[in-house]
């Protein structure tokens, strides 16, 4: 039988799921010492391609369509920030803002002005056998679309990746000190662009999971923040995959709460309350999480030794 | 790469007495290039974006030039109107930006300054007097400063980076807005999503008769005016300005408490955003929606372009006011969506940040050689 919390626990991995894509890549990016507040554009790009993609080719065609236009999108904002020494706030900002507009403007030409009734064909959750009959959590984890089995392979992988590679911490040494990367033979800015380009494909994919894995559709501004939040994760998770998974959970349960009360009955209860909810959500983590000496000590310099 | 002629100091110019033409030159002529360079960019980056996306060009600029510039009327009531808020709004992100501090939340601030007023206007009941209708502003005013003030405590107390809380606050206030039109301050009758219109007393006045031009303009250029006074003029415009430039080199100086200049920058930067949402309620739409045209955002692209300067906002803000008029006429009579206006601002900032660091590495270059 399927309780409303089965439900929940479901919804709140299937929400967490896109979070967790652009919020890991985000992890890569921060961690060789770049912020990239750009990550909603990229975000919505992937989802609009992936939109236009999978309606005319199909669907894995449009996940990597998703990845490609938000490898394009972040290239600009890699050209900015890693080769000009921009402001990274800054070009963040406008990088979000150009894909906001573009996207809209796009959307607008290939689908008229109205652009109602768009459906896409969508990837289904995939019951692996046995594993989805544990109860409680059984059916969260292993009933799920295959992006999001993708990630049980990649946190781990990354944590992997991270701590016993040679180009795992060349990464982390140009996030925390540029000249100790430098003397010991890496090349910052060709590290900081793959770490800020790998972050960019994987904010293509969350948009793509966006529509191809949830909502079947693209509406203008669907992205609705949640750049903004996998940012936040980040900083929740201490720049750790594993830390970062568990912090898109949260923040995929906090989304999924509208849903658990809906089929509780609880309707009296303004539905705005719960979509603000992710937002005062990341406010009170940040709160929480800042301040304490996780972040790569480079982050967001502009300064960098020529290498 | 020049050489440093022998015998030329190089550190510094000789100090030459000042002539009126060198005043000209650095003071009017300079700018006028640089207003044309910025026209001729926009239009430029504008023809491209309409040829690339497949659509009629001329006929689109055309529409775009009357819906902005056409008649005496779309100069006041669509190109002028939309400037008012884009001018405090741009004024809002340039005060933070010259501290320091990254707020992107003025499009939040501007909806918390458009729901107090609105709600101190529900208060004051169906025939106020028109003597009260600084009350409803500074409601507004207060609320946005208030929004602002989260960002900035969380901030000061908890290190936490301003430019994602403002955003997060910009998303929290729309869906109060939601809740507000929906609930409190829906109007009677319970169908829109919408307050109810303001009594005609709270109004602000027209300024020019047959046109939707309201005196809130007058106290934009106000702002602005007093802001560039203040930040150039004053000890308290030079605190700002250190703590922005170099805020530890402001702190080990001593004189400085950085602590409190960054907040009162952020609060007088959440107030203009406030006032300006008090401006749009009492000035033009009169009733409180939970939709914005998101001028919170192109206040972003406003003030860049100004380079921070106070006065320089109110001349971006009449560029934008006009890309937004002219966009809307676009899309009414040539079909191309709004969206590409975004665009436009999007690809000028960009531009602004690519020529600063290109000058920045030359100078650096030059500066070496």
């Amino acid at each position: 039988m399927i309780t409303p919390l089965d439900d929940f626990l479901a919804a709140a991995v299937r929400t967490a799921t896109p979070l967790a894509l652009a919020a890991l890549g985000e992890c890569v990016t921060e961690r060789g010492g770049v912020i990239n507040i750009g990550l909603e554009g990229a975000i919505i790009c992937g989802a609009l391609s992936a939109t236009i993609v999978a309606g005319s080719v199909g669907v894995t065609a449009g996940f990597a369509a998703g990845a490609m236009a938000g490898l394009l999108i972040t290239l600009l904002f890699a050209i900015f920030t890693v080769y000009l020494r921009a402001d990274q706030i800054i070009t963040g900002t406008a990088i979000t803002l150009l894909s906001l507009g573009l996207t809209g403007l796009i959307y607008k030409s290939f689908y008229g002005v109205t652009g109602v009734g768009l459906t896409i064909p969508t990837i289904g959750a995939v019951e692996i056998p046995l594993l989805s009959r544990i109860p409680l959590i059984g059916r969260a984890l292993f009933s799920q679309p295959v992006i999001t089995y993708a990630l049980y392979v990649l946190v781990p992988l990354m944590a992997w990746w991270f701590t016993r590679t040679h180009s795992g911490l060349a990464l982390r040494a140009v996030g925390e000190s540029p000249d100790a990367a430098v003397a010991a033979g890496v090349r910052p800015r060709r590290v900081q662009a793959l770490a800020v380009l790998f972050g960019g494909v994987m904010a293509g994919l969350a948009g793509s999971t966006l529509v191809l894995a949830q909502s079947g559709t693209f509406v203008e501004n669907m992205s609705a923040g949640k750049g903004f939040i996998a940012i936040a994760i980040v900083v929740l998770g201490r720049w750790t995959p594993f830390g970062v998974a568990g912090a898109a959970l949260l923040f995929g349960g906090a989304s999924a709460l509208q849903y658990l009360f809906q089929s509780l009955g609880w309707n009296d209860v303004p539905y705005q309350l719960f979509l603000a909810l992710p937002y005062v959500l990341t406010l009170v983590v940040l709160a929480r999480a800042s301040g304490r000496a996780a972040a790569p000590a480079a982050l967001a310099r502009r300064e960098l030794t020529l290498g | 790469m020049n050489a440093p002629v022998k015998g030329v100091p190089v550190g510094r110019a000789p100090v030459e007495p000042v002539s009126v033409q060198r005043v000209i030159v650095r003071r009017v002529a300079a700018p006028l290039v640089r207003i044309v360079a910025l026209l001729a960019v926009t239009l430029a980056v504008l023809v491209t974006l309409l040829l690339a996306s497949g659509f009629d060009a001329s006929l689109a600029l055309q529409a775009m030039v009357r819906g902005a510039f056409g008649s005496w009327y779309a100069i006041t009531s669509a190109t002028l109107v939309r400037a008012v808020p884009l001018a405090l709004t741009g004024l809002a992100v340039a005060i933070a930006f010259r501290a320091g501090l990254l707020n992107i939340g003025a499009e939040g601030q501007l909806l918390a300054g458009a729901a107090a007023s609105t709600a101190m206007a529900s208060v004051l009941g169906t025939s106020p007097s028109a003597m009260l209708v600084p009350v409803v502003l500074l409601a507004g005013v207060v609320s946005g400063a208030c929004w602002a003030g989260i960002a900035s405590w969380l901030r000061q107390r908890f290190g936490v980076l301003e430019v994602i809380s403002t955003i997060m606050l910009n998303f929290v206030a729309l869906y109060v807005v939601g809740w507000l039109v929906r609930g409190p301050l829906q109007e009677p009758s319970g169908f829109y999503p919408q307050s109810m219109p303001l009594p005609r007393s709270l109004q602000l006045p027209a300024l020019l008769d047959g046109t939707r031009l309201h005196v809130g303009v007058l106290l934009s250029v106000g702002l602005a005016a007093a802001a560039w006074w203040w930040l150039r003029s004053t000890a308290g415009g030079f605190r700002l300005r250190a703590v922005g430039m170099n805020a530890s080199a402001a702190a080990v100086s001593g004189r400085v408490d950085v602590a409190r200049v960054s907040m009162y920058a952020f609060l007088a930067s959440g107030a203009m955003a406030g006032l300006a949402g008090a401006v749009e309620i009492t000035g033009v739409t009169y009733s409180l929606y939970d939709h914005s045209p998101g001028y919170g955002y192109t206040a972003i692209a406003v003030a860049l372009l100004a380079r921070l300067n106070p006065l320089g906002v109110l001349g971006t803000a009449v560029l934008f006011g006009a890309l937004q008029a002219g966009g809307n006429a676009m899309q009414r009579d040539a079909g191309v969506p709004v969206a590409l206006v975004h665009v436009v601002e999007a690809v000028l900032i960009l531009l602004v940040i690519a020529g600063d660091r290109w000058r920045g590495v030359s100078g650096k270059r030059a500066a070496a050689a």
